[in-house]
């Protein structure tokens, strides 16, 4: 097991480099000059723009840039935004808020969706299953937009049970209701995913074993159905994090919150190489370690999965 | 046929010795007519369900394919004079706040979003099915090799995929809406199916068949997939609804679809200034993606199921 | 200044700062003592530090003036009055003499001389410090656009007086000077500027609450002067400035109780926002010019042909009907190239009923350029897909195509800079949305950058010799109502050539709470903070 780990840890390495290679080439490939851009319809003096450039390295070769922030990574320099802001305090800045976000989102699509999904497979056909099976089919048919608006407009200005918007203090009590929208979609995820995956277990012959050693239903179901069911569950959990971390625009845009998303977004308009690979240097750090987390929980769930050596 | 594995140790039915290989292979041979795919069919036409559900499939695709046929009005005459007027003779759901009709812009936004949607599932299908499997199945280097790809992938915000792709490519259509969103999203449903593979692929049926010398490759096609695949069915089927969506949230986005394609995601964000006062506008195009979503769900369900050899014992 | 909003706006779901409210965390605490209470309200992480020679966009352009005083400040319908200035004159409009009030001190304590203004305009025109307003100063002697030089129009007196010699005559010269880029800098800017821009020392109304203020992408946190003694002088306690990304969150937390004064309404509010603030609102016409150029270098679009194509665009769109509908009324049909906020604003130029909805003449004008040419293929007008405007594209996409009986189709870029590239290398294949606020209230200022040959934002190529030379006599005439009647002449040149199609002027639209009181809005878009009381 401890091998296995850290010949995954390795792995992160060729990731980094894929990743930021392919993602910096990316925003180097992105269409128009940036600097150009940020003065709107009316240009600076002409020399301005090519000194900006020059100052953002954007007038050497692509392969030039990269090696230069790379260069600079390793020496603990991410580069600036165009703002003049250092990468590293955007970072520091927008990280803990969307980290605390996206981990509220996933424990309540995670809490919410097996529990809705074991009932509804459990019950299959019955009220409660269609009734899941609506609300799945609203919250996958309406886009996040439309229910972080909806949400906000009747629990915040309505309601005032929560704050409109996240101060930046961002605690988990505001956080709630943002967490709730980013939640939606995957909720229908793993709502549907559980169903299927307990009612496909509740006929395998080891719960049919079970019940017949004599165990109670609950037991069954809580040891043998929910635990085998969970493997599909618990990737599609490792996978989401990262999306929802990633992911969030919309939602962090209603709610106002300063997180990853956002910045990701805005640094992709504003074609900011520095920022938006800096970004996804740290998510694809995130990504393996929750696929690895995902992997070693695997063998916890289902005994029959063990990893060479 | 040889024998590929004739050191295997383990006996499940009898000693190797005691068992002819030709007499097991034999057997084998004849389970092949009904394979597991061959039994799926059986169990899926008994279906009521399936028959609903392919039916509704094959109404959207017909209307996809000929719009004209069941909308009179043409959804590109808007005449901002009807911005928001109520239903009305020949108009049974009303004008959006450009003053088209809404029920011949969703007739005519089918196509392109079903295109999107469909696409888009079957892209990721697919390349997730065909990754997770020979990652999962195989393991080692390969499994790391196209793991590590897949997190390279998944790690590119979509949003960036999509700006830069759609500059790239000459025109923004369905096609390359679809493209971008899949190019982007495979890892996911490779992830799930690996996943699946590694619980499958150390089942009492796979450890059988090793030990009675069918190919590896054949146990992966003909027992593993099947049997890992029901996640995946699960997650394509949704997935189908929130490509759909997510070409709402590219418009939203300012990268979707041009205004010269309607899609029902061009629709519904073009509702959402009107959402506070005209909720209507933005509910039909929504309502049109919720059965379409409903339809495959509903399909997913009976095919999952077919699959599912314990489930079919029930019935 | 603040372009930017036209290109990039509201709708542009970027990186979002969170609510700050340091100082009074619960949000409507009174601050202590006799200081009225501080005034909330919306604004966008500011493009580069806190430099008014660097501020070119609103977000910061609203901090800045609200810790600056220049020379001149504005009033609420755009007029100047003199702030730091005792007086600006000229005999022949090209040699001004600068004099200053005493008595004015930076929040450090040093006094604002002629050497503030002058180093400070020294340091904006200089070629090295890419200074993005630097083409403000390109009009004073010794200005040099590729090279490092010395203004050398610029001369100290003593220290209260300095000279300005200017490249050519301008009568409304000191229009400008409200201008941010015309601020002045304590000598202690010139250390470090950037760490200078992060920590801004002005001479302002109001000015940081300490070292951070500035929370980034969150807020900036503004105290009163109390040292301020012009004729911006707070009736409230400060301003807490807090940036959103998007207009549709501000205006939610109006509605929530969380933020005081909104000076842009989303425009999925448009329908709702007057019933929702009922006497809390505003629907005002701002200095925002908005519509869309046709490139002469397209085949169809030149010469006489073109003159008629250009008509029959144009009397083919019902602006009325379009403002009303998509906009709600939060845009105003255009009459000229400029703005009703503007001295010398017109709706009665000579020609310009061909802004009005005509369809008979549109088809008669556009069956007349069909027989020295026919059109063929679809008429596309493109725009930048992440600036919102979707809506209004397809309208007036809607109402040429109806009324002409052509394809006509929106054709959206993916972001600001794709589409700003197209234009800037002569690659559009149609018409492209344009647009122009107002740097400071002035005719001049919505003609000369856009419309004159060469000038920086004319990126499709209009030329007219006749039209440049009325923008010189207008700039040179000695009196502001001589170079008004050239303007205006001018314009009714534009209105035979249309090197865009006016659409419409933006309003300025704004919500506030029932907390504050005395909410005016500026020519610019601007609420005058200043003037806002907040009680309790």
């Amino acid at each position: 097991m401890i091998w296995y780990t850290g010949k995954r840890l390795l792995q992160m390495i060729p990731v980094f480099f894929g990743a930021t290679l392919l993602i910096y080439f990316m925003v180097f490939s992105l269409p128009g000059d940036p600097i150009a851009a940020l003065y709107g319809d009316r240009p600076p003096a002409p020399g301005v723009i090519e000194q900006i450039r020059a100052q953002y390295n954007l007038d050497k070769p692509f392969i030039v840039q990269y090696l230069i922030y790379i260069g600079n990574f390793f020496q603990g320099d991410l580069g600036t935004t165009y703002s003049g802001r250092p990468v590293g305090d955007v970072m520091a800045q927008a990280f803990p808020i969307t980290a605390r976000l996206a981990l509220l989102a996933l424990a309540i699509e995670a809490f919410f969706g097996i529990l809705v999904g074991l009932v509804a497979g459990l019950r299959k056909g019955k009220l409660f299953d269609t009734s899941a099976l609506v609300v799945s089919l609203l919250l996958i048919s309406v886009p996040t937009f439309v229910i972080g608006f909806v949400l906000q407009y009747v629990f915040a200005v309505k309601l005032g049970w929560a704050r409109t918007t996240v101060s930046s203090e961002a605690p988990f009590s505001e956080l709630l209701l943002p967490a709730l929208v980013l939640a939606s979609v995957s909720f229908a995820y793993i709502v549907r995913l559980t169903r299927a995956s307990v009612s496909d277990n509740l006929n395998a012959d080891f719960v049919r074993t079970a019940t017949a050693k004599g165990l109670s239903r609950r037991r069954v179901v809580g040891v043998h159905v929910l635990r085998n069911s969970l493997v599909p569950v618990v990737t599609f959990l490792g996978v989401d994090l990262g999306s929802l971390m990633v992911g969030a625009i919309v939602t962090e845009g209603i709610f106002n919150i300063n997180g990853v998303g956002g910045t990701i977004y805005k640094a992709i308009k504003l074609g900011e190489g520095p920022t938006v690979v800096s970004f996804i240097a740290v998510m694809v750090v995130i990504f393996v370690l929750a696929n690895l987390l995902v992997d070693l929980l695997y063998a916890a769930l289902d005994p029959r999965i063990r990893y060479a050596k | 046929m040889p024998n590929k594995n004739p050191n295997a140790q383990t006996h499940y039915v009898a000693a190797l010795e005691e068992t002819p290989v030709e007499t097991v292979d034999r057997l084998d041979e004849s389970q092949k007519a009904r394979s597991t795919w061959a039994d799926a069919w059986d169990a899926m036409r008994v279906r009521p369900t399936f028959w609903v559900s392919s039916a509704l499939i094959l109404l959207i695709v017909i209307v996809a394919l000929f719009p004209s046929l069941f909308a009179q009005v043409s959804p590109r005459d808007c005449d901002l004079g009807d911005s928001h007027s109520g239903a009305e003779d020949g108009h049974p759901l009303g004008f959006t706040r450009q003053g088209c009709d809404i029920y011949a812009r969703i007739i005519f936004g089918t196509q392109a979003s079903v295109t999107v949607g469909l696409l888009a599932t079957i892209l990721v299908t697919f390349t997730g099915i065909i990754v997770g499997a020979l990652a999962g199945y195989y393991g080692g280097v390969l499994d790391a090799i196209v793991s590590r790809i897949g997190d390279i992938f998944f790690a590119v915000p979509t949003v960036l995929g999509a700006i830069v792709l759609m500059s790239v490519l000459p025109e923004r259509t369905p096609v390359t809406i679809a493209l971008v969103l899949s190019l982007f999203a495979w890892p996911q449903i490779a992830r799930i199916m690996r996943g699946a593979v590694l619980s499958a692929r150390n089942s009492d049926y796979v450890t059988a068949s090793v030990a009675l010398g069918v190919s590896k490759f054949r146990i992966l096609l003909r027992h593993v997939v099947p049997n890992s695949i029901a996640p995946v069915i699960v997650i394509a089927t949704v997935s189908l609804g929130t490509f759909i969506v997510a070409e709402a949230t590219l418009s939203f986005l300012g990268i979707g679809l041009p205004p010269a394609i309607m899609s029902w995601g061009n629709d519904i964000d073009a509702a959402k200034s009107s959402l506070r006062t005209n909720p209507q506008v933005l509910l039909y195009p929504a309502a049109a993606l919720s059965v379409t979503v409903l339809a495959f769900l509903m399909l997913g369900d009976v095919v999952r199921d077919a699959l599912d050899p314990e489930a079919r014992a029930r019935r | 200044m603040k372009i930017r909003r036209l290109g990039i706006p509201a709708i542009a779901l970027a990186a979002a700062g969170a609510l700050v409210l340091s100082g009074c965390a619960s949000g409507d605490t009174p601050a202590e003592g006799d200081k009225a209470s501080i005034i909330t309200t919306n604004g966008s992480e500011p493009q580069n530090p806190i430099i008014p020679t660097n501020t070119t966009e609103t977000g910061g352009g609203k901090i800045a003036t609200s810790i600056f005083a220049g020379l001149v400040s504005y009033t609420a319908t755009g007029e100047t009055e003199n702030e730091v200035a005792k007086s600006i004159e000229s005999d022949d409009a090209q040699n001004w003499t600068v004099t200053l009030n005493e008595g004015w001190e930076f929040t450090n304590g040093e006094a604002v001389t002629a050497d503030s203004f002058v180093d400070a305009w020294t340091y904006g025109a200089m070629f090295s410090n890419a200074q993005g307003a630097s083409y403000f100063f390109d009009d004073i002697a010794g200005f040099n656009g590729e090279a490092d030089a010395e203004l050398t129009g610029l001369k100290v007196v003593d220290d209260t007086t300095f000279t300005v010699e200017l490249a050519s005559p301008e009568a409304d010269w000191p229009l400008r000077l409200g201008y941010t880029a015309f601020m002045p800098l304590p000598s202690a800017a010139y250390d470090d500027m950037e760490a200078f821009g992060e920590n801004p020392i002005g001479n302002g109304p109001y000015m940081l609450d300490g070292e951070g203020a500035w929370e980034h992408e969150v807020g900036i946190d503004l105290v009163t002067n109390p040292d301020y003694d012009g004729v911006r002088k707070p009736a409230n306690g400060g301003l807490t400035i807090v940036f959103y990304a998007s207009q549709d969150a501000a205006y939610a937390d109006v509605q929530g109780g969380n933020l005081d004064v909104l000076d842009a309404v989303p425009d999925a509010a448009f329908e709702s926002y007057e019933s929702d603030f009922p006497d809390r609102f505003i629907n005002q016409p701002a200095a925002i010019f908005q519509g869309f150029n046709m490139p002469y270098y397209l085949e169809h679009w030149s010469g006489e042909e073109g003159k008629l194509r250009r008509a029959a665009i144009s009397m083919s769109i019902d602006r009325k009907e379009i403002t009303d509908v998509i906009f709600q009324g939060t845009r105003t049909p255009a009459t000229d190239f400029t703005s009703p906020v503007i001295d010398g604003y017109s709706d009665s130029l000579k020609g310009a009923e061909v802004l009005e909805y005509n369809p008979e003449e549109a088809k008669a004008k556009w069956a007349e350029a069909e027989a020295i040419a026919p059109y063929t293929g679809t008429f596309d007008l493109s725009y930048n897909s992440d600036g919102g405007h979707a809506a209004w594209v397809d309208a007036v996409t809607n109402s040429i195509k109806n009324t002409l009986g052509i394809e006509a189709i929106g054709k959206p870029y993916p972001t600001f800079a794709a589409a700003l590239e197209d234009r800037e290398s002569d690659a559009l294949t149609g018409g492209t949305r344009a647009g122009w606020q107002g740097d400071y209230p002035s005719l001049y200022n919505f003609l000369a950058p856009l419309y004159q040959t060469g000038a920086g934002s004319n990126y499709e190529d209009y030329a007219s010799p006749e039209f440049d030379a009325l923008l010189k006599e207008g700039a040179s005439a000695s009196s502001v109502e001589d170079a008004t009647a050239k303007y205006q002449e001018a314009q009714e040149l534009l209105l035979v050539d249309l090197p865009t199609i006016p659409l419409w002027y933006s309003n300025v639209t704004g919500v506030w709470s029932d907390k504050v009181e005395n909410v005016v809005y500026g020519w610019d878009s601007v609420p005058l903070y200043t003037d806002i009381t907040k009680g309790e």
